[in-house]
């Protein structure tokens, strides 16, 4: 909460935080604004929707990072090892250098991010008789290369002055462009994915032991793993769509919520969530406010992220795995 | 006459991986309450066979029954609640505590989406109680040692409340007090609950111990099957293992003990 309302007052308009809570009682009176008219409009038409979008992002991300993790048995996954992010990076590209409206590259992003995941599964559905976590990771892994290679080739072919600076930003990550309109799709995408792996967080501690013992204490593995992997995917492609890709928060957040409070998905789901949401807000108001220049998104996570897993991984005294 | 059919069955059972079946035409069955032991050497394929009654493995030739039915397409929860699996090596590497896995054994008793109940939690406590590992309940499972997790997984099979257990060497981990301690506890809940139970070993001197009848598995075949003083005899076992062994009763016949003989001589 603390958070939200000083991502609220921070920005290159700054409001005191006084103004701020006068603001917000008045809304929820229904009183006249204290404020001026750019001041509101900066908080609603800009700051709400961003900070939403930020929360949404890094809670799907965190959401989906540690159903995977599960998942797949391996704690060191993040949301894209299904190729989601390179599918959606595939996506957007393609529609930037198509050079089409902002809202046709978020459609596209999202569609390319489901469209990997369904081939991945396809193929991997399609491959019998070998462990079927291991072929969807590498499936996930070539089919996430080829879309890989497709993003580098519209890179060589983009315009080198107004498209390729837009693809590279989008694939760096930014909520800059965060508004309304994409809340409408963002929120539901999550809202969907987090009650389908809440409602199933008891199943999916069991997929943990593997598929084998899974079967055996009476779980149906084929249509939890469709399931899960469908929820993740929304909510990740939902993300990346709106926010482009952001590295870390899928891998780092659910990690660490692990190693604070175990890997029961019943307390491991809420916990990574909040951190996931909490630390996305965090770094996006930084991000905007640091510099004179917005700082990627995508750079900063990393650049946070990778000395805290470090710092966690040299001095934890619960083991994450084994 | 009414004609009762055995808890467990399988009818001209093969069993193996696609393209290489492993053992064939394996015939036998399991009353309620009885435990049986399976011998056989390494490769020989007993835990094949034993996820193939699980109905983990499709079954290459033959059926498997239980209570007459056939377990053919049944779904996993339904295999869950009536068999319960105790696997080699289990439990998966994240670091939930024992009582968590535990808990697990309970998944086939609720839907899909329901949280454990407080009899879920009760079954599961007796079960850890059962096999004396209360004192463990809250340590994480990847910090206890081979013999506790043993314990553990058979601990989860039992809150399973299954009709049939079905243990892949649930004594090979373990240390001479833990060997003792699970046969007594198989012995024990297959007389007061009822309980079939399938168990494979390497120790045939297990059998005496735990087993009312014995089968030893030899070149993909059953080689053998009946009560453990008619089956481990020093043939059975030099056809098995290839090894001479002398089987020498002790305690006035109570028991019987497996020695080498290239310990004697």
């Amino acid at each position: 909460m603390l958070l939200l309302a000083t991502a609220l007052s921070l920005g290159p308009y700054p409001l005191a935080p006084g103004d701020l809570l006068a603001f917000l009682m008045a809304k929820a009176t229904g009183a006249a604004s204290p404020l001026s008219g750019p001041a509101e409009a900066v908080i609603l038409q800009i700051r709400v929707p961003r900070i939403l979008a930020a929360t949404a992002v890094g809670a799907a991300l965190a959401a989906s990072g540690a159903g995977y993790q599960s998942l797949f048995r391996n704690p060191l996954v993040s949301p894209d090892i299904l190729g989601v992010s390179a599918g959606a990076a595939f996506g957007a590209v393609v529609g930037i250098f198509l050079s089409l409206p902002v809202l046709a590259i978020e459609v596209a992003s999202f569609a390319g991010g489901l469209a990997a995941v369904i081939i991945v599964y396809t193929i991997a559905t399609a491959i019998r008789g070998r462990d079927t976590v291991l072929v969807l990771v590498l499936a996930g892994v070539v089919i996430g290369a080829l879309f890989g290679a497709g993003v580098g080739l519209l890179k060589y072919l983009a315009d080198p002055y107004n498209q390729l600076p837009a693809i590279t930003f989008w694939l760096l990550g930014s909520l800059a462009a965060a508004n309304l309109r994409d809340l409408t799709s963002l929120l539901p995408a999550v809202a969907i994915g987090l009650v389908l792996l809440a409602l199933l967080r008891w199943r999916i501690d069991v997929m943990t032991l593997g598929d084998e013992e899974a079967t055996a204490l009476g779980v149906n593995t084929r249509s939890l793993r469709i399931v899960v992997i469908a929820a993740a995917t929304l909510m990740t492609s939902a993300a990346v769509a709106v926010s482009g890709i952001i590295g870390w928060v899928g891998l780092v957040v659910p990690h660490l919520a692990r190693l604070l409070i175990g890997p029961a998905f019943t307390r491991l789901l809420p916990v990574s969530v909040l951190f996931g949401a909490g630390y996305l807000l965090a770094v996006d108001t930084v991000a905007r406010t640091l510099g004179s220049v917005e700082l990627p998104l995508g750079v900063l996570t990393a650049a946070l992220g990778t000395p805290l897993f470090l710092w966690l991984l040299a001095f934890s005294r619960r083991p994450a795995w084994s | 006459m009414v004609l009762t059919a055995p808890r467990l069955a399988t009818e001209d059972l093969s069993y193996g991986y696609p393209g290489h079946v492993v053992g064939r035409h394996i015939s036998f069955s399991i009353d309620a309450g009885e435990v049986l032991c399976v011998l056989g050497r390494n490769g020989e394929g007993k835990s094949t066979l034993f996820r193939t009654i699980l109905g983990l493995l499709p079954a290459c030739a033959g059926a498997v029954r239980v209570d007459g039915g056939l377990t053919t397409g049944w779904s996993a929860r339904r295999r869950a609640l009536t068999l319960g699996y105790v696997p080699q090596t289990g439990g998966g590497g994240f670091p939930f505590t024992v009582a968590e896995l535990v808990l697990m054994g309970r998944t086939a008793h609720r839907g899909p989406f329901s949280a454990p109940s407080i009899a879920d939690r009760r079954a599961a406590d007796q079960a850890i109680a059962t096999m004396g590992i209360s004192h463990l309940a809250q340590r994480e499972w990847v910090r206890v040692s081979g013999g506790e997790r043993q314990l553990a997984l058979v601990a989860r099979a039992l809150a399973q409340e299954p009709r049939i257990l079905v243990l892949d060497e649930p004594t090979a981990s373990l240390d001479f007090g833990n060997q003792v301690r699970v046969l007594d506890a198989i012995r024990s809940v297959a007389e007061t609950c009822g309980l079939t139970v399938l168990l494979s070993t390497h120790h045939p001197e297990q059998a005496f111990a735990c087993a009312d009848r014995v089968a030893v598995l030899a070149g993909g075949e059953l080689l053998q099957i009946g009560p453990p003083a008619q089956v481990i005899t020093s043939e059975t076992l030099r056809t098995c293992y290839a090894v001479e062994v002398a089987v020498l009763p002790v305690a006035d016949d109570r028991y019987r003990v497996c020695v080498p003989q290239s310990y004697l001589s």
